[in-house]
């Protein structure tokens, strides 16, 4: 069985964005861009079951500029066996990004896909279950357990209740919510490997695939800050204020 | 005018406080008819309760054996069938808004709008991105129906008195059968459900390991607070993931947000920044936390949280 991973190029975890002052978007020059968090994981996922011999290649994918190449290379690094980069220059909605994973999915009769949860730069949350959707076979969001039994897997998620196990049938989707796993560190050999992993550059055209956007950003702002608060010295003073500002009796 | 189907989010028997805040968002729509279709094996009960928002003009109730457990999958072809005529398509971005809407959105051919914060017009809306430090205003095509996840922290919950018909509706929608219910690992608690309650305490890895995270649920007794904590807290397991506060746990909106030894990353704060008064209890006078807090105390919880639990205990005995 292949598994298909999504890779995500974003603005790395650590990094405070900055809104441009202009509106138009949020400053990305000179600010570091790493993978995904939720795609790592997915990643990582998808190289133990590789590891366990219940998968024969694990295939990264990224839909994007020629820049999300850094990031694939990371992500032989990390040990999948091959890497695709769907070149995409426009921005690009997640049912576009579905799409072309489709496209490949049915190009390389992938029997698994494991995306993030949500990208953090956008948040939207939303292409593994399109995905799922249009290969029309079982999604699990937000997984925090999976165990492979031949034909079927069973994914446990994170729910808003609690935990929320279910069986499904191959081929199907999971989205990787944070306690899934831990991933790896990348070794530097590992680097060097990585350069000689195979790395095809296909296109959105190629794929046959329309991911005209269907939504205009109008413009992009900062948050509006909340007002300053007051700080007090002790337990009776802060008592004493909760009970002033009447949202403690 | 336009037409707005709700998709109810509910346990089985209580109609869950995402439904009622996705019915206020939805009158900011002008909307002519706003029905909520609730999804499950008996729904009568639910049904009942969804009627009695206001607001709400009709409550559709699709009853399957199917329907027992809310699986994206199986619900998905069914409401596909029942947004025929409607102009906007709402849930909830709760983990079953969140599961559900975009499978519906790609059957549809659509995209997805996901935690709409604001309704500027019937089509323009701002919704959060970057963990809530970009705010995003976006533009929709007026002929296309719009599927909408709406952030249930923005919108107030509907008032109740509403006396709205309910209608038991079929659908010939063909159901798959690979995606089955195992189990559901709830937490049982009698504390007040996090993502609706009106006080929240939460803890962070400051309380050090699992069993001082009993003087957070004494306090939040106290008070009669839900309990939550941050991530660094569930990471390092003190208390279970459904405890999680932040942007990939709940983002809730209560009156009083108490956070006890919470540094504030940013990713905790965007998920408590629409609480209306935040208290922060840290050690660290420079903590982020700090920042959003309407009233800051610095000192150790350790000494801290015993004194206030005693002190607010006082007026209350």
């Amino acid at each position: 069985m292949k598994i298909l991973v999504g890779i995500k190029r974003v603005v790395d975890y650590n990094v405070r964005v900055r809104v441009k002052p202009d509106g138009s978007g949020v400053a990305l020059e000179g600010v570091k861009m790493s993978i995904n968090p939720f795609d790592e994981i997915a990643l990582e996922e998808a190289l133990r079951i590789r590891e366990r011999n219940q998968a024969t290649e694990v295939l990264a994918v990224a839909v994007g500029p020629e820049d999300v190449q850094t990031q694939l290379r990371s992500a032989l690094a990390m040990g999948a066996d091959r890497a695709i980069l769907v070149k995409c220059d426009q921005p690009i909605e997640p049912q576009g990004v579905a799409r072309a994973l489709l496209a490949i999915i049915r190009q390389e009769n992938i029997g698994l896909a494991i995306l993030g949860k949500q990208a953090i730069d956008d948040d939207a949350g939303q292409t593994g279950q399109m995905l799922a959707a249009m290969w029309e076979r079982p999604q699990v969001t937000f997984a925090s357990k999976l165990e492979l039994q031949g034909d079927t897997a069973q994914v446990t998620r994170e729910v808003d209740s609690g935990l929320e196990t279910l069986s499904i049938d191959l081929p199907a989707v999971i989205t990787t919510d944070l306690r899934l796993n831990e991933p790896r560190y990348i070794k530097l050999p590992d680097i060097m490997k990585a350069k000689k992993k195979p790395l095809t550059v296909t296109d959105l055209a190629a794929l046959g695939v329309n991911a005209a956007p269907q939504f205009r950003v109008v413009k992009t702002e900062p948050p509006v800050p909340r007002a300053r608060g007051i700080m007090v010295k002790d337990v009776p003073e802060l008592v004493a204020e909760l009970r002033k500002r009447g949202v403690v009796s | 005018m336009s037409r707005v189907l709700i998709i109810a989010d509910h346990d089985g028997t209580q109609l869950g406080s995402g439904t009622s805040r996705c019915v206020t968002a939805a009158a900011k729509l002008g909307a002519a008819e706003l029905h909520v279709a609730v999804f499950a094996a008996a729904g009568g009960a639910i049904a009942k309760q969804a009627a009695e928002l206001a607001g709400v003009s009709k409550v559709l109730v699709v009853e399957r054996a199917e329907n027992a457990h809310l699986l994206a999958a199986v619900l998905a072809p069914q409401v596909v069938k029942l947004a025929a005529g409607y102009d906007y398509v709402l849930g909830p971005a709760n983990t079953f808004g969140k599961d559900l809407l975009p499978r519906v959105a790609a059957l549809l051919g659509v995209g997805q709008v996901s935690d709409l914060m604001s309704v500027e017009s019937p089509h323009r809306f701002r919704r959060p991105t970057y963990a809530g430090n970009a705010i995003v205003t976006i533009d929709t095509p007026p002929d296309v129906k719009l599927v909408a996840t709406i952030r249930t922290a923005s919108f107030a919950a509907a008032g109740s008195g509403g006396s709205a018909p309910i209608e038991a509706v079929t659908t010939d929608a063909l159901l798959p059968t690979h995606t089955r219910f195992v189990s559901i690992n709830a937490a049982k608690t009698d504390r007040p459900e996090l993502q609706s309650a009106s006080r929240v305490v939460s803890g962070g890895r400051a309380l050090a390991n699992s069993e001082n995270f009993q003087l957070i649920y004494t306090l939040a007794a106290r008070l009669g607070a839900a309990v939550g904590a941050s991530r660094a807290a569930v990471d390092a397991g003190y208390v279970p993931s459904d405890m999680q506060v932040g942007q990939t746990g709940k983002i809730i909106a209560p009156e009083l947000y108490v956070a006890i030894g919470i540094s504030g990353a940013i990713q905790h704060l965007t998920g408590i920044k629409d609480a209306r008064t935040i208290v922060a209890i840290n050690k660290d006078a420079e903590a982020p936390i700090f920042e959003v807090a309407d009233v800051g105390l610095v000192g150790d919880l350790f000494k801290i949280v015993p004194e206030l639990t005693a002190l607010l205990g006082k007026a209350n005995d």
